[in-house]
């Protein structure tokens, strides 16, 4: 298999509103920043890779102007997820892998802050038996939260502690929205306190990922992805086991996460109940330094913030601050989807 | 079965992608007697039939649809996992406006090609008889001009610049509905099936949006599309003839731009050409066999045979009044009827690749061309920006 | 030409609505139907597991299941969470439980709801029946709710027993639903285009030209899309302009009032880098051309030109417009 990595990483800071910006006036910049850090121009990268909904921006095709950013011309040789930037990142990675391209741009976006993301997200469910009752997303977090609990795995004053650990170790994230640790506030849907809870906000994330020993030349220190893998599960919550997340552990298996102990990882778990369920699946003992960012806990612009766990975590490598890191992300209700990719940088 | 090791890890180059399996719902206007999960289904066993295979030989599945709203489900791949066997899979959703259907296809042929996974589901559908498609694609949104004129007002004056550009005399683009509605009676799976069909019919046909006629317009259909594709053991174990991929790409450019050309864009040339490159095609009229190009109106026929090289420029609809592009002409185009007889729209661009792959494999029935070896499918979308194509042949690709 | 100042950006409310007609398939068309009679169906897989909701499809082999069998309308609640603040939508609009109801008889949990006075009247566990609308049509709303159940044992009713066979067969069947769905969203249209929505007040077209080729956007996206970097000066064009192609429109597009046939037609303004869509009019319809010289006409209030007539100046020749079609 052909060796890959993640050689830049760029985001917006992440905001509860950004009125003044259009989409592509979000993602612009962001796209400038993570060309800069390599030096190379849009002309120069053989394969481009977004992710966005439509549902999240209340119009349809909204991706197509986004494009606009990346200055499409002479014409480029891309494609689009409707999913997270993760899976955008991972369609890029085979592409890289069939050697048709040796280096691929991948970026994701979302604003959740014109529509109310509860309410949009709850379009996601089975359209007949669930969607009709608009089960909003903290609710079905809370009820995985609740099973949680009942089966002994956690209680509330642990949850405090995640979301508090997560939010101070965003204070050092200048991108950011929540930095820092705040009160865990009233229940918003019981047993998640707005503290267990994700911030609603907008903002963009890119990666460059090149192959071979060019990516010695665009970085320092490459984080090399030596696996990745996603797994789906049964849409119906009532089917599943919610405690629990077969698909992450499968999708880890399958990446080599076990092969190995990774120092660190980055988990794309929105509401602080997940983290929980993922420790768990993903096997992370104390030992590992889990969502150093603040996690999606801190920022959490839908459709980029599991791209961005995959950035964070090839950023703590390229700094020297990890040598073996599992990035993480996910999709639809309760963790039905789960991508792993595991990072290393070489020995320094 | 072959003796090679059973996944080449260690080779080098792509591993060689075939079409073994091809199913498809029968299109029409609405399903009303299944749901979502249903309409997919009905096309993904087809497939598997088609390639003898179970569920539990699927590695991953690739689904296409365009935009969500046209449902109203976001991200109908989540609910639709359990219906498409993937749980416990990978399973990924691609969106490309119109082109989806082709690039849903080649990201999974990617899959097989970087050698990730040995046998890949994709697929495409479209339910539009769920809303209203015109609904989903002009949403109020605030501050912009309403559009003014529905789905033609978008294509139709692209058709009178390509005229203007061509000297095209104004009689070419019936004669490409005719030909694809005739085309589609020899296709059950297609929507329109106008027995009584005659050129003087679609000449007397109401002129909606000047120059085109109502009849030189596509259906809105129903419709999911599915393939199974494999890499060369699978191919060896195949119980039918598979089609082999000789080539892919697909090519983007913005949606408006200064100097954007609606009528050849620049995005369709470039595609054909790396296509073609892959295949080692230099003369396509002569190398390709049969085209399933995405003609949602009739003119575009003409149009496209330009941009894919076909016929030089200002060329292409005298190849189509010569009556090469009919049936039995020397380059068949939408022998299937195209998607101007059939057109879920997400589905669309992959009923295109998919009956490429049945020509090549001499498993498209009435609507077989004779001999076909190489085939062309091709799909776009958006403002004429997103293209997506492949060429698939009988035989392995050499090299 | 000036740098572009930074007006309070537009927002405006969007309405995403739309009534989904929903066709339900045979497993899904029994079980609804059931409900509107009081009678709550699963299905029955390979392996002998009852699936209440009744999917058409397998979750763990994803074959194809249509054994249906009746099962009771009181369960258990496998896991809750209490929603103080109903939402626009949910099924009761005072304080409720969300919960997963495994229903006697069942093997998986149905997500509803449960009306109960708070927080400490649930638990998982509870005991809880169904409590049905009183209206029913066919659908997952035919139960209000779930309600608690003061009960011995989960052997009450079905449970306990093997779930009859059911032929999913009623009179009438609920073959399809409506869906309604409202989403609220508020639009704005970022720096750029409300640069431009707010010079068109002053009945202006104000275009942004790209630093890097020069070209002019009309309207201004804030990005030039060949170049991929951001546009910033700003740049009046037309009034004037050129019809570079156009169709007749003979067919009346939902919700526009405007008589047909009419001209849609692509207008290049003057200095513009590319055209952009309006309506001609102050000409019969079978005499317009590609070239002709054209220029807005405004009404009292309107955001946009209502609609572009002939300026009366000669047509522009072919060669000047070509590349602006």
């Amino acid at each position: 298999m052909r060796d890959i990595a993640i050689v830049a990483f760029a985001q917006s800071d992440h905001l509860r509103r950004t009125d003044e910006c259009s989409e592509v006036e979000m993602v612009m910049p962001v796209l400038h920043s993570v060309l800069a850090q390599t030096g190379l121009k849009t002309s120069d990268i053989g394969f481009t890779c977004s992710g966005s909904s439509d549902y999240l921006a209340g119009r349809a095709f909204s991706f197509t102007m986004t494009l606009d950013g990346v200055g499409a011309w002479p014409p480029i040789s891309e494609s689009h997820v409707e999913m997270d930037g993760a899976w955008a990142l991972y369609e890029a990675w085979v592409k890289l892998l069939t050697g048709e391209a040796d280096t691929a741009l991948v970026y994701s976006y979302g604003k959740s802050s014109p529509g109310s993301v509860r309410d949009v997200l709850t379009r996601q469910l089975d359209p007949y038996y669930v969607a009709p009752l608009w089960p909003d997303s903290v609710a079905l977090a809370a009820l995985q939260a609740q099973a949680l609990i009942d089966a002994g795995e956690t209680d509330e004053p642990a949850l405090a502690g995640v979301a508090a650990r997560s939010r101070g170790d965003a204070a050092d994230n200048p991108h950011a929205q929540l930095p820092g640790a705040r009160p865990q506030g009233d229940y918003l849907v019981q047993p998640l306190r707005t503290g267990d809870c994700p911030p609603i906000g907008d903002g963009a994330a890119a990666v460059v990922l090149v192959a071979g020993d060019r990516a010695r030349d665009l970085c320092e220190r490459p984080a090399w992805i030596r696996g990745m893998d996603h797994r789906i599960e049964a849409h119906s919550l009532g089917v599943r086991d919610l405690t629990d997340s077969p698909s992450a552990r499968l999708a880890a298996e399958r990446a080599g996460a076990f092969e190995r102990p990774v120092d660190t990882a980055e988990l794309h778990a929105p509401f602080t109940s997940q983290e929980v369920v993922l420790r768990k699946a993903l096997r992370l003992g104390d030992d590992v330094r889990v969502n150093p960012s603040g996690g999606a806990l801190a920022a959490n612009p839908v459709m980029a913030a599991g791209l961005i766990r995959l950035g964070e975590a090839a950023a703590r490598i390229q700094r020297g601050e990890s040598d073996r890191a599992l990035a993480h992300a996910t999709s639809g209700p309760c963790l039905q989807q789960n991508l792993v990719a595991v990072l290393e940088g070489e020995a320094q | 079965m072959s003796n090679q090791p059973a996944n080449n890890r260690g080779a080098t180059g792509k591993e060689p992608v075939a079409v073994v399996g091809i199913g498809q719902t029968h299109h029409v206007a609405a399903r009303h007697d299944v749901s979502i999960a249903g309409l997919v289904r009905e096309a993904a066993a087809r497939a598997l039939n088609d390639a003898e295979l179970t569920w539990a030989d699927i590695d991953a599945v690739v689904i296409g649809k365009a935009p969500d709203f046209f449902e109203g489900v976001m991200m109908p791949e989540l609910y639709l996992a359990d219906a498409l066997g993937a749980v416990g899979k990978p399973m990924m959703r691609v969106h490309t406006a119109g082109s989806v259907g082709g690039s849903t296809t080649l990201v999974a042929s990617n899959l097989i090609a970087s050698r990730v996974h040995r046998t890949v589901l994709t697929l495409a559908f479209e339910k539009q008889s769920e809303s209203n498609a015109m609904w989903g694609l002009s949403l109020p949104v605030p501050f912009q001009q309403p559009l003014l004129a529905g789905a033609g007002g978008f294509f139709a004056p692209h058709v009178r610049a390509y005229m203007r550009r061509a000297g095209a005399p104004d009689t070419v683009g019936s004669l490409v509905a005719y030909k694809d509605r005739r085309n589609a009676l020899k296709n059950p799976y297609a929507h329109l099936h106008e027995k009584d069909i005659t050129l003087e019919k679609v000449q007397a046909s109401p002129m909606l949006w000047d120059p085109v006629r109502y009849s030189e317009t596509c259906p809105s259909s129903d419709g999911a599309c599915a393939m199974v594709l494999t890499d060369r053991t699978g191919a060896a174990r195949s119980p039918r003839p598979p089609a082999w991929m000789h080539g892919g790409a697909m090519r983007s450019e913005p949606t408006l731009f200064a100097g954007k050309d609606f009528v050849s864009p620049q995005a369709g040339k470039d595609c054909a050409a790396d296509v073609y490159r892959q295949a080692g095609i230099t003369d396509p009229r002569r190398e390709i066999d049969a085209v399933e190009m995405y003609v949602p109106f009739s003119w575009y026929e003409p149009m496209w045979l330009e941009n894919l090289g076909f016929a030089d420029e200002g060329e292409g609809w005298k190849l189509t009044e010569s009556g090469a592009t009919e049936l039995d002409g020397d380059l068949p185009v939408n022998p299937s009827g195209g998607v101007l007889s059939t057109n879920p729209i997400g589905a669309s661009g992959m009923i295109r690749f998919a009956e490429a792959a049945l020509q090549v494999r001499g498993a498209a029935g009435e609507h077989q061309v004779d001999g076909a070896r190489k085939a062309l499918g091709h799909a776009y979308g958006g403002g004429s920006q997103f293209f997506s194509m492949w060429l698939v042949g009988s035989e392995p690709p050499t090299g | 030409m000036t740098a572009a100042p930074s007006p309070e950006v537009l927002r405006a409310p969007l309405v995403v609505e739309f009534p989904f007609t929903r066709s339900l398939g045979p497993v899904q068309s029994a079980f609804l139907t059931g409900l509107r009679e009081r009678t709550v169906l699963g299905v029955r897989t390979g392996d002998g597991t009852i699936l209440v909701p009744p999917v058409e499809y397998d979750p763990v082999t994803a074959d194809e299941i249509r054994d249906l069998v009746e099962v009771a309308p009181t369960g258990t609640v496998t896991t809750w969470a209490w929603n103080a603040s109903p939402r626009r939508g949910q099924p009761l609009t005072t304080p409720f439980a969300w919960v997963l109801v495994k229903l006697d008889g069942a093997d998986t949990a149905l997500l509803h709801v449960l009306d109960a006075p708070g927080p400490d009247a649930v638990h998982s566990g509870q005991r809880v029946r169904i409590r049905w609308a009183a209206e029913r049509t066919g659908a997952i709303t035919d139960i209000a709710c779930f309600e608690p159940y003061e009960s011995e044992s989960e052997s009450e009713g079905a449970g306990g027993t093997a779930a009859p066979a059911h032929s999913g067969l009623f009179d009438d069947l609920v073959t399809g639903i409506t869906a309604p769905a409202r989403l609220d969203y508020v639009y704005s249209p970022g720096r750029a285009q409300t640069d431009y929505i707010n010079a068109l007040a002053d009945r202006k077209t104000v275009g942004e030209r790209c630093p890097s080729c020069a070209k002019v956007y009309v309207p201004p996206r804030g990005a030039c899309p060949t170049c991929g970097v951001a546009t910033t000066d700003r740049v009046e064009v037309g009034p004037a302009g050129t019809l570079t192609t156009y169709c007749i429109v003979n067919i009346k597009a939902r919700g526009l009032d405007i008589e047909v046939p009419y001209v849609y037609g692509h207008i290049a303004l003057d200095g513009a880098g590319l055209a952009l869509h309006g309506r001609i009019g102050g000409i019969p319809y079978d005499q317009v051309r590609m070239g002709l010289r054209v220029e807005p006409v405004w009404t009292e209030g309107a955001r946009f030109p209502d609609h572009y007539r002939p300026t009366g100046e000669p047509d522009a020749d072919y060669d000047t417009y070509k590349e602006l079609i």
